[in-house]
This record gives C-alpha cells, sequence and structure tokens, in this order.
C-alpha cells in the first residue's frame, strides 16, 4: 500500500513519537495493557508499517467482489438498507401475531420468530416437561393450528420470516411451507431463513434433542429440500451469535462458527448429489455485535474475507454468490445489565452502529429491558428506532466500508483472520469440528474465556457501568412484560381441540412414513409437510425423530 | 477430631433453558474457592436434580434458570428434598427473576437469590457464612 520512502518516514515519526510516549510510561501513566472486551490486546498507535503488506485488490478488492471484505453488494445500503428484522415472540400464537403487526406498522422489514422453550426442544405444551415454560421465552407453537393464527394477515410471499429454531427446524419450517400453501404462495416466491445450525447447539445454546450425527443428517435434509423447492429459502444460519454469548472471544466466534460452516458444506457433498454452486449460495450466517466497537468491525469484515477464500480455495465453488457471506446480525444480550436498565439503550445503539460500518444484512437490536425479562412493547418500540436513526439520520449509511484503510481496523481485521486460522488447525489436528465438539473442546475454550472476563469484571479490571462501577443505590423503576399464567392452559385446551378434530388415521399414516425415511436414509422432508398438513404436532414429530436415532445428553464440561 | 471436609456444591440447570454460561462460571467460581463441584448439565428435572443432590450428598444446591420457569422448578426442587428428608441441603438459585418473585421463592425454602451483576466473590462469602457440611451440622450424623 505504501512506498519505502513513506514507510521509512513513518518509521522515522514513530521513534520520535515512542520518545514521548515513553516519558509517560516512565512516569507511571501508560503502563496499563489495554486490550479488547475479547481481551486482545491493542497497541496505542497504528500507523501505515502495521499493514503494509496489505494488497488492495487481494485483501480488500471493490465491494461486491471477491474477496468481499468490503460488503456483499457494490453500493450496500444506498441501494437498499439492512433488514431491520427483530426477533420476538411471547405467549399465545394470537398475543405474537399482535407484536408483528406492531413492528411492521412502525416499520420493521422482516420477521423473526422466538419459540418457547418446549417448542425449541420438540414437546408439545402438554407435555409434562414444558409445565412452566409454555410462552415464557417465545411463542408456543404445538402445530399448523397455531403458525396459520401466528401468521395471520401477514403476506408470506413479501414479508420474510426468520425461524430461529433447531433440533425441530424440519417441523416449523413445514408449517411455513403449509401456510403459504393456504395463503396461496408458491414456494419460489417465499423467502424466509432457518437457523437450523445444530453444532452450535451442541457447543453453546444448548437446545439439542439428538445425538450430533443426525442431527446434522436433518440439517442437510433441509439444505437438500430448500435447494430443490424452495429457492429463495436461507437454509441454514451458521451462528456464532450463542457462542459469544457464551462467553467466546470475537475470535473464538469467527473460527467456530467458520468451522461449522466448513462442516455443513462438506457433509452435503459428501451425502447428496448437489453441487457446491447448487446450495452454497444460500448459505447465511448469524454474528454478534458486542461492545467492543472495532473488534466486531474487525471480526465483520474478516468473516467476509475468509468465507469467499474458503469457498473458492477449499471447495472450489465458481458461482460468487456461492463465496459470498450474507449474515444478520444480533447486538449482545450478554452486554446488557439489570442495573440502570436505560444504559443499555446506548449499548445497543453502539452494537447496532458497529454492525451497520461491519456491513450486516440484517439486524435485531436488543430491548433495554430484555436481562429482566420478554420486551415490553415500549421497550421494542425504542430498539427498533434505534435502528431507524442509525439507518436514516447518522450518515453512515452514505458509503460504502466506511472504515476500510483505517491503519487500526484493517490490522485488527487482518489478526482476526490469523488467529482464527492457528483456530482452524488445531481444529483439522484433531479430526474436524465433529470430532473437536465430542471432545468438549469449543466447550472448553469459551468457558475459560467467560471465567476469565467474570474474573477481570470482579477484579474491575474491565469495566461495567452500573455493576462494578458507577453503581446506583436507587432503583429505576420500568414496566415489564409479564405472561398471564392461564396462557399454559389455554394454549393445552387448544392442542386437545387440534388432536381431537383431526384425522387420526391419516396423522398415524404420515408419521409411520417419517419413520421410514429416517430408517432408509431418504430426504424426510415432504413426509414432515404432509404429516403437518394433517395437523400431527410438533412432538409427535420429535418423538418419531428420538425414537428413530436416539437423545443427546450433554456432558455437562465446565 | 477429623480434619473439616470440603463443601461439596451441585450447581444445576432445571427445565428446558439452555443458558449455562453463568452457571458455569459459577461452578468454576465455587471449584476455585476449593469446594468439590457437581454440574450435571443442561435439562435437569427437578427430580434429577433432588437426587443427584441426595446421591452426591451435597451441602449445597446452586440452581440457575434464565428462562422464566423459576418460580415452580426452584420450588419443586426444595419440595422433593423435603420429601426424601433431605431438607438440611441449602438451596440457593439465580438467573433472570423478577424481584417481585424474591419472596415467593424465599417463602419456598430458597436461602438466597443472586441477580445479574453478582461478583463470585459475593457468592462464596455468603455460602462461607451460611453453609456447613452437612453432618457437621445435624446429630447424629445421617
Amino acid at each position: 500500500m505504501f512506498d519505502e520512502k513513506t514507510l521509512q518516514q513513518v518509521h522515522d515519526g514513530m521513534l520520535e513519537w515512542w520518545g514521548k510516549v515513553k516519558a509517560a510510561v516512565d512516569n507511571g501513566r501508560g503502563m496499563r495493557r489495554f486490550s479488547t472486551v475479547s481481551d486482545m490486546e491493542v497497541k496505542p498507535l497504528y500507523t501505515p508499517e502495521d499493514i503494509r503488506d496489505l494488497d488492495y485488490a487481494e485483501n480488500l478488492g471493490t465491494p461486491g467482489s471477491y474477496p468481499f471484505t468490503r460488503g456483499c453488494q457494490p453500493d450496500m445500503y444506498r441501494g437498499r438498507v439492512w433488514t431491520f428484522r427483530m426477533f420476538s415472540g411471547f405467549g399465545s400464537a394470537r398475543d405474537t401475531n399482535r407484536r408483528y403487526h406492531h413492528l411492521l406498522k412502525h416499520g420493521e422489514t422482516g420477521l423473526s420468530i422466538a419459540y418457547d422453550y418446549p417448542t425449541l426442544m420438540g414437546y408439545d405444551s402438554d407435555a409434562p416437561r414444558a409445565h412452566a415454560e409454555v410462552g415464557k421465552c417465545g411463542v408456543a407453537i404445538d402445530s399448523l393450528a397455531d403458525f396459520e393464527v401466528l401468521m395471520a394477515g401477514i403476506p408470506l410471499g413479501e414479508v420474510t420470516v426468520s425461524h430461529t429454531i433447531n433440533p425441530p427446524a424440519s417441523v416449523t419450517w413445514a408449517m411455513n411451507l403449509a401456510a403459504a400453501d393456504k395463503q396461496g404462495v408458491s414456494w419460489d416466491r417465499l423467502g424466509g431463513t432457518l437457523q437450523n445450525d445444530m453444532l452450535k447447539e451442541f457447543i453453546a445454546q444448548k437446545t439439542f434433542m439428538l445425538p450430533p450425527e443426525p442431527s446434522v443428517r436433518l440439517v442437510r435434509d433441509i439444505i437438500e429440500f430448500g435447494t430443490l423447492h424452495v429457492p429463495r429459502w436461507n437454509t441454514i444460519s451458521i451462528s456464532g451469535y450463542h457462542m459469544r454469548e457464551a462467553g467466546a472471544t470475537a475470535v473464538q466466534e469467527l473460527a467456530f462458527t467458520l468451522a461449522d460452516g466448513m462442516t455443513y458444506v462438506q457433509d452435503v457433498l459428501d451425502h447428496t448429489k448437489l453441487d457446491v454452486d447448487a446450495f452454497a449460495p444460500r448459505l447465511s450466517f448469524f454474528f454478534d455485535a458486542h461492545i467492543d466497537f472495532f473488534e466486531e468491525i474487525a471480526k465483520m469484515r474478516a468473516a467476509r474475507r475468509m468465507w469467499a477464500r474458503i469457498m473458492r480455495e477449499r471447495f472450489k465453488a465458481k458461482n460468487p454468490r456461492s463465496w459470498w457471506m450474507r449474515f444478520h446480525t444480533q447486538t449482545a444480550g450478554c452486554s446488557l445489565t439489570a442495573q440502570q436498565p436505560l444504559n443499555n439503550i446506548v449499548r445497543v445503539a453502539t452494537q447496532a452502529m458497529a454492525a451497520a460500518m461491519g456491513g450486516t444484512q440484517s439486524l435485531h437490536t436488543n430491548s433495554y429491558d430484555e436481562t429482566l425479562a420478554l420486551p415490553s412493547d415500549q421497550a421494542v418500540t425504542v430498539a427498533l428506532r434505534t435502528q431507524e436513526i442509525i439507518a436514516e439520520e447518522t450518515g453512515v449509511t452514505n458509503t460504502v466500508d466506511p472504515l476500510a484503510g483505517s491503519y487500526f481496523v484493517e490490522a485488527l481485521t487482518n489478526q482476526m483472520e490469523e488467529k482464527a486460522l492457528e483456530y482452524f488447525d488445531r481444529i483439522d489436528a484433531m479430526g474436524g469440528m465433529l470430532a473437536a465438539i465430542k471432545q468438549g473442546f469449543p466447550q472448553t475454550e469459551i468457558a475459560d474465556a467467560a471465567y476469565r472476563y467474570q474474573r477481570q469484571l470482579d477484579r474491575k479490571e474491565k469495566t461495567l457501568v452500573g455493576v462494578n462501577k458507577y453503581v446506583a443505590e436507587e432503583k429505576t423503576p420500568i414496566e415489564i412484560l409479564k405472561i398471564d399464567e392461564k396462557l399454559e392452559e389455554e394454549q393445552v385446551a387448544r392442542l386437545s381441540e387440534v388432536k381431537r378434530t383431526r384425522d387420526n388415521r391419516e396423522v398415524a399414516r404420515a408419521l409411520g412414513e417419517i419413520r421410514r425415511a429416517c430408517d432408509g436414509g431418504r430426504n424426510v422432508m415432504p413426509h414432515v409437510i404432509e404429516a403437518i398438513k394433517a395437523y400431527a404436532t410438533e412432538q409427535e414429530i420429535c418423538d418419531v425423530y428420538r425414537d428413530a436415532f436416539g437423545r443427546y445428553q450433554d456432558p455437562g464440561f465446565f | 477430631m477429623s480434619p473439616k471436609r470440603k463443601l461439596r456444591v451441585l450447581v444445576a440447570k432445571p427445565g428446558l433453558d439452555g443458558h449455562d454460561r453463568g452457571v458455569r462460571v459459577i461452578a468454576r467460581g465455587f471449584r476455585d474457592a476449593g469446594y468439590e463441584v457437581v454440574y450435571t448439565g443442561v435439562h435437569q428435572t427437578p427430580e434429577q436434580i433432588a437426587s443427584t443432590a441426595i446421591q452426591e450428598d451435597v451441602d449445597l444446591v446452586g440452581l440457575s434458570c434464565l428462562s422464566g420457569a423459576h418460580l415452580f422448578l426452584f420450588s419443586e426442587v426444595v419440595r422433593l428434598l423435603r420429601e426424601k428428608s433431605a431438607a438440611d441441603i441449602t438451596v440457593i438459585g439465580g438467573g433472570i427473576i423478577p424481584e417481585e418473585d424474591i419472596p415467593k421463592l424465599m417463602d419456598a425454602g430458597i436461602k438466597a437469590v443472586f441477580l445479574p451483576g453478582t461478583s463470585l466473590d459475593e457468592i462464596v462469602q455468603w455460602t462461607e457464612a451460611n453453609v456447613r457440611p452437612v453432618e457437621e451440622s445435624q446429630e447424629p450424623a445421617r
């Protein structure tokens, strides 16, 4: 990037600068170690020397072209700003449908379904294990009947829907496809995303149902079915978010997410007839936007560059759309505090700004009350407005990748990539990500980082405003959302009504077909859709999976 | 007189909640404080937790729940321990718990509730002050 003469001048200037800084160090100021929230050391000054080997064409490229460091789209947010997609769901399908209409009316442009724990784990609302959890952490969905209420008045051909669900992803997707049929929307017009990323469940989010191999097999069935029949659907959202929330560093989030992505690509190539360029363009990703502004931007830029290289060099993809990494971002729930909750608005705004500068395709902004409960109407509206202000008032969308060329940001982007590649080597040496997960490697790396950060907070080496510094005795009263305890009873009643009025022989027949597909290695999706259309419940289908494949027990690494 | 034995602690995740960052940090914190720690992973039923607590002969059970189901799940663990004549095991909890639920949990027999932002040192100090090895505090020994 720079000629030798310039670099010499820079070097001479650095020597002079260091003389001044050293005086401060000798006086006892400036001795402290400065690091990112992930504990990556940061130098006091970055100069052209830090990026002397940066090759514009090879390392950055123009936006919309390989290696996509500067963004997926040539014009980025000038053409269209990121999708305002608020992760949302609570109580009954009717309660959540009301919230969706509220958000869409206030400028939201895509939906993201938050399911309750029983739904995420493949249990119906009447299961003993579901007791006291129904509708608490998301919306309770037992059958197509609930899903139809959830999407009432929402045109599925126009609004994209994201399903944050993993072991039962095939089931809720089948509900979505069946609901589209009922609305008369053909599948080739249907847009949306399934999270459907099981590897990170074993690593971090811990909503697992089946052992790792059959879990990955269901992921593959979905990728295959979507590629052939629902061409605009993102069949997987390969997620680093949950690892980061579990305590991972930015580098760990980056490395483990891409390693998971490579595992899925290889698995589809090994077990289906699909060509890499047939399915790779519909792989999508999901990252955290944590509080350390520059680290996050560097991580997102490095992620795009690394994925492009992986897809072109490792998997020999030829379609540029197979090289580009599109991702959703959510601000960091784990950075929010229950103390002085209004401060969270500032944290979320900073993180959302980082996501915008990092070139995200869609964004969820957390609500300030989320460490206390699910968001109230007021809190979620502030969170949505935060995105609107950043997109339309601040000017950060005026130009593409505004921080490119910053000595610091480019050096940090390079450093992210180097450190993540070191993790790839360690994972390869273990025999790949599945083997590494079984050994508890990523789980333990993340737990180490989480513990280190907690200790740094306890020793006040890292600051959390309102928690270990600037503590206030008085409490800020805020309104929080409560889920009515009657909800569970009503949901169970609705479920028994569905079971009473459907054709039970047709349900049994369809469930039998799913079992045969499981055993025979055929794609389960066509049979799951049939079962859903016959109003089979989510648990009935997941019980077939559990019977066919067994269950996974958490080894409890700590 | 035998030297005072180490405290034995079970940290556990009742219910379907998968948020285990806090519970695993606490497990390590207790271990670093010199306790013997058992952690059984996510998705435990209250029955499993009560049985493990008795089998492993623990002095303290630390429950973590971030899904909103704490009132039922925490109370159920205490009820089952009492039913199994193990009411001398101290039960504490933490997670995303609204302030107004804390008195209800205390009434149900939870001895302390720790909210987000609590340091490990505070939890260890509370434990040192309030929990004794079970057989020492009992006559005759169980």
